[in-house]
């Protein structure tokens, strides 16, 4: 126990509300799914077992992970940069022979499991950029150092912004967020923001549907697309103080279309009420938190990035998330982190919690080389 | 491996920080949202899920005055689909069309509407619901609803009116009274999924109907039977194309029957009487629904003659011995307007020339009184105004300016020509004339009953004073009593009773087509009269005189009505001599 300060850790802290957080995703995914599972399947625990295997699976590999030393992997810069190419590559293929859900190619077939290689690409770029940046520590006080590590993002954040441009804003916003940290100069990021919003404008921009999405963002009410939204507000607003009791909403009866997925917040502001809603935000607070304690007590550069990338990850996501759903930004399909229907983004992203766990455990106990 | 630096760790708190002020801008849209537009959202989102099903209010019944039932109420079904519960529409199609006797198609157009709820056929009798319900169809909804019900099926049809389809009168009293007798309906609330599905143990709000008032009427289903029985005989007699009767209270205004031949069913008010095969149109619908007795104008003639006569005893122009010659005929300006009794009646009293029903002593009675004087009696006499029943659609009278008028014009007007009123106008004017000079409001409504707290509200009707002098109502009886028991009126006569009364014969315009409506007014007793009644033979082929043929038809009525009301038989002789 490092200098024998408090027993509990924050490694501890973070698993309890890491696993709090999830068991309360599966029992909102429940409560928003009962109702449409029982219509289409006769089975109203449909998308709660699929989510449930899916969480004890991906709470097996976060615990795993978690006991694995992380410096090892900061070291193996060979297989990184393979497997960095290799996920490039696989994002790439995905665009070719991926199958198509609502319009767009997210997903990849592995036999009877199908995923979305996006998910996997976030664990990979912040190990990646973890690891070149803690090895360029003397590159990132320069402006083109900086600017290098943001290029070599590009092999990920390119092919997955193709079909996904919401998801390559929030790798963007990883990669930026930890170059910002790598880096002990301020005033150049905000430049850096600039030419950031810059490239998220053009990626707007370049289809019809995503400028549509602005102008529903702008007046909800009374655009005939902008349904969804207030459906999602209805929910919300209706919620109140304490909300309508847990089950109880109505918006979920079709009202709100697939309400388990990215509007799931929207169902429990209006059964938990603002409180309950309030309740969630503290918990992601906490989390983030003990995220930052974490990378702050890292001797080491590879852990403290690792910890941030997987921080930034978790912050952006919780933020685009319940922004859309309360219509703060434009409409943008992102799920609420471990609370959102949603298999591979639930596994990769206990992954990467794992990551985080390995960091708290073992940079307390000293170097063990 | 490089190791962390402390501006590693400052940029790892300002990462915080910078989340951390995402998080709090969060909470307070959540904040904003959720309290401040809680109201806003949450009637949206509650309109949203509340599906509002109507409970419909029974309407009130119809009473005559003696608590006889004219408008009841039978319980029918509605049959309505929503769409979106429908599972096996082809056989809900083939289902319904054959049980509610509907073409395929029509029943197939509304079940692939999509809609929330598509009203199939309503008015469909219970045997054929209760099948409807036991084939447990989805998507199929059966509600029990009220179809208006008229146990008496033609009887006062021209005044009772109908209702349609919704429940909502059409015509007649029906639709003025509609405010009383529909009562609320009620409504059931309840919070439905989006496809319209009511979701079980949701709570509901109920809000029971409140069921119409009953309504209670001057008709007296007895008399309104004796005047149909009378009008119909006449009318099949004389092969009239119509015949109409009201009998009403000259005391107080309520009106004991309307008849206004050929009535129609009203449980089946959209059928032609006539027989005709063909779908009626809706003029032709409108002419059978027509109440002649008050949305007709006609020239009254003869009866009209009470109006001249109580006018000009009332202004002191003429009494009842003045002496009068009629030579058959009387020259007015370059006119020559004749007498009925072509030889004429020679000399004659005042009297005498209203129980022969003299034209040209009219004629000098109504000169002497001037226009502009008539004119203040008929206004007195309610005969430029609607009389103010409860029936709708009350018809206007036809009058001349003033200032048209001229010496023929005056001539033809004092015996009831060259101007148009409706019966009930003339009825209501003679009644004021027998009464002591109360211009009374005929009327059918008495009192609207809330059956559920016994609560009553009794309808009040004006009433105007000093129409004509006491005086001059107390000759004019005198003079109309004699008129029925030595004058042109005798066959109206009752042995027993005291009877008044005047005949009409009035041509219709235009007079070159010879056609006329025979009419006669009459009450009972005399001297305190407590019924008085008109009736019109529209177009009666041969014989054509009132008195000939209408006044029997009034003598039968009274010789049934008078007795049922109680009016002691009384030998005129012994009146006489007291």
């Amino acid at each position: 126990m490092a200098k024998g300060k408090k027993d509990i850790h924050e490694d501890d802290t973070a698993l309890i509300l890491v696993l709090m957080l999830v068991c309360f995703g599966l029992v909102m995914v429940f409560s928003t799914s009962s109702y449409k599972a029982d219509q289409l399947f006769g089975n109203k625990a449909y998308w709660f077992i699929r989510q449930s295997i899916w969480a004890v699976m991906g709470t097996l590999v976060m615990l795993s992970i978690s006991r694995f030393d992380y410096r090892k992997i900061g070291r193996m810069k060979g297989l990184l940069t393979v497997i960095y190419i290799g996920m490039s590559l696989l994002l790439v293929l995905t665009l070719l022979i991926g199958s198509v859900t609502k319009g767009s190619k997210r997903w990849l077939s592995l036999g009877p499991v199908s995923f979305q290689p996006s998910e996997l690409s976030k664990v990979v770029m912040i190990l990646f950029l973890a690891s070149y940046l803690s090895r360029h520590e003397k590159q990132a006080k320069k402006v083109k150092g900086n600017l290098v590590a943001l290029l070599l993002s590009i092999f990920i954040i390119g092919p997955v912004g193709i079909e996904n441009a919401s998801t390559s804003i929030i790798l963007l916003a990883i990669a930026g967020i930890m170059v910002f940290v790598s880096s002990p100069w301020y005033k150049r990021f905000f430049a850096m923001i600039f030419l950031g919003a810059a490239a998220v404008t053009i990626i707007i921009g370049s289809r019809a549907y995503r400028l549509e999405r602005l102008v529903i963002w702008m007046d909800p009410e009374n655009h005939p697309k902008g349904l969804q939204t207030m459906q999602g507000l209805y929910a919300i607003g209706s919620g109140g103080l304490f909300g309508k009791g847990l089950g109880q909403s109505m918006q979920k009866m079709g009202f709100l279309p697939e309400p388990q997925n990215d509007m799931i917040f929207s169902i429990i502001c209006e059964e938990l009420g603002l409180f309950g809603a309030l309740f969630v935000l503290l918990l992601f607070g906490l989390l983030l938190f003990c995220f930052i304690r974490i990378a702050m007590q890292c001797p080491d550069l590879f852990g403290t990035f690792l910890v941030t990338g997987v921080t930034a990850h978790l912050g952006i996501q919780i933020f685009v998330n319940i922004s859309v759903v309360t219509n703060t930004i434009p409409n943008t399909g992102i799920p609420l982190p471990f609370i959102s229907y949603g298999g591979s983004s639930l596994f990769f992203l206990l992954s990467e919690i794992g990551f985080v766990l390995s960091v708290a455990r073992h940079s307390r106990t000293g170097n063990l080389f | 491996m490089g190791r962390c630096k402390t501006y590693h760790r400052k940029k790892c708190l300002f990462l915080f920080l910078f989340l951390l002020a995402l998080l709090l801008i969060l909470a307070g849209r959540l904040i904003y949202l959720m309290l401040f537009q809680n109201e806003h959202y949450s009637k949206l989102a509650l309109d949203l899920h509340q599906r509002e099903r109507q409970i419909k209010a029974a309407r009130g019944i119809i009473y005559d005055r003696n608590g006889v039932k004219l408008a009841s109420n039978s319980q029918v079904c509605t049959i309505s689909v929503i769409h979106s519960q429908i599972t096996e529409a082809e056989k809900v199609i083939d289902f319904l069309s054959e049980k509610l006797s509907l073409s395929k198609e029509e029943v197939k157009k509304k079940v692939e509407k999509v809609s929330s709820r598509e009203k199939i056929k309503s008015n469909v009798k219970k045997e054929i619901a209760d099948e409807i319900r036991e084939a447990h169809l989805d998507g199929v909804k059966v509600d029990e609803d009220y179809k208006r019900y008229y146990p008496f099926g033609t009887l006062a049809s021209k005044v009772l009116g109908f209702c349609g389809s919704d429940n909502q009168g059409i015509v007649g009293l029906e639709v003025t009274y509609e405010d009383i007798l529909s009562g609320e309906p009620g409504k059931i609330l309840t919070l439905t999924d989006y496809k319209g599905i009511e979701i079980e143990n949701a709570a509901e709000e109920r809000v029971e109907p409140i069921d119409g008032k009953s309504l209670y009427l001057s008709i007296d289903v007895n008399i309104q039977k004796y005047a149909e029985q009378a009008s119909q005989k006449v009318m099949k007699q004389k092969e009239a194309i119509g015949v109409s009767m009201i009998l009403l209270n000259p005391q107080n205004g309520e009106i004991y029957a309307m008849v206004d031949l050929p009535e129609y069913d009203l449980n089946d008010p959209f059928t032609l009487t006539e027989g005709s095969t063909l779908t009626a149109t809706q003029d032709q619908l409108n002419q059978m629904w027509r109440n002649s007795c008050i949305n007709d104008t006609y020239e009254p003639g003869s009866t009209f003659k009470i109006v001249t006569a109580a006018a000009a005893l009332s202004e002191g122009v003429v009494s009842l011995t003045d002496q009068f010659s009629c030579p058959g005929f009387r020259i007015v300006e370059d006119r020559r307007i004749r007498c009925h009794k072509a030889g004429g009646h020679g000399t004659e009293s005042f009297k005498e020339g209203v129980m022969n029903s003299c034209n040209p002593v009219f004629m000098d009675v109504g000169a002497r009184l001037g226009a502009s004087n008539t004119y203040q009696y008929w206004r007195k006499l309610g005969l430029f105004e609607t009389t103010g029943v409860d029936v709708p659609g009350e018809a206007g009278s036809i009058m001349h300016k003033l200032e048209n008028i001229k010496a023929v014009e005056l001539a033809t007007m004092s015996f009831g020509q060259s101007f148009q009123i409706t019966p009930l106008q003339l009825l209501r004017a003679a009644s004021a004339v027998v009464n002591g000079g109360r211009l009374v409001t005929p009327h059918f409504g008495i009192k609207a009953v809330d059956e559920l707290t016994g609560k009553e509200e009794v309808f009040s009707y004006t009433e105007k004073n000093g129409a004509v002098s006491e005086e001059t109502s107390n000759i004019m009886k005198e003079v109309l009593e004699a008129v029925v028991s030595e004058g042109t009126g005798k066959n109206a006569a009752i042995e027993g009773y005291r009877i008044g009364g005047k005949t009409a014969t009035s041509q219709k315009l235009p007079r070159s087509e010879h056609k006329y409506i025979s009419s006669f007014l009459g009450f009972a007793p005399a001297d305190n009269p407590i019924i008085m009644g008109i009736v019109l033979i529209d177009e009666p082929t041969g014989i054509y005189y009132g008195g000939t043929i209408a006044a029997p038809v009034m003598k039968e009525v009274f010789e049934n009505v008078l007795p049922y009301l109680g009016v002691k038989e009384e030998y005129v002789e012994k009146t006489e001599e007291n």
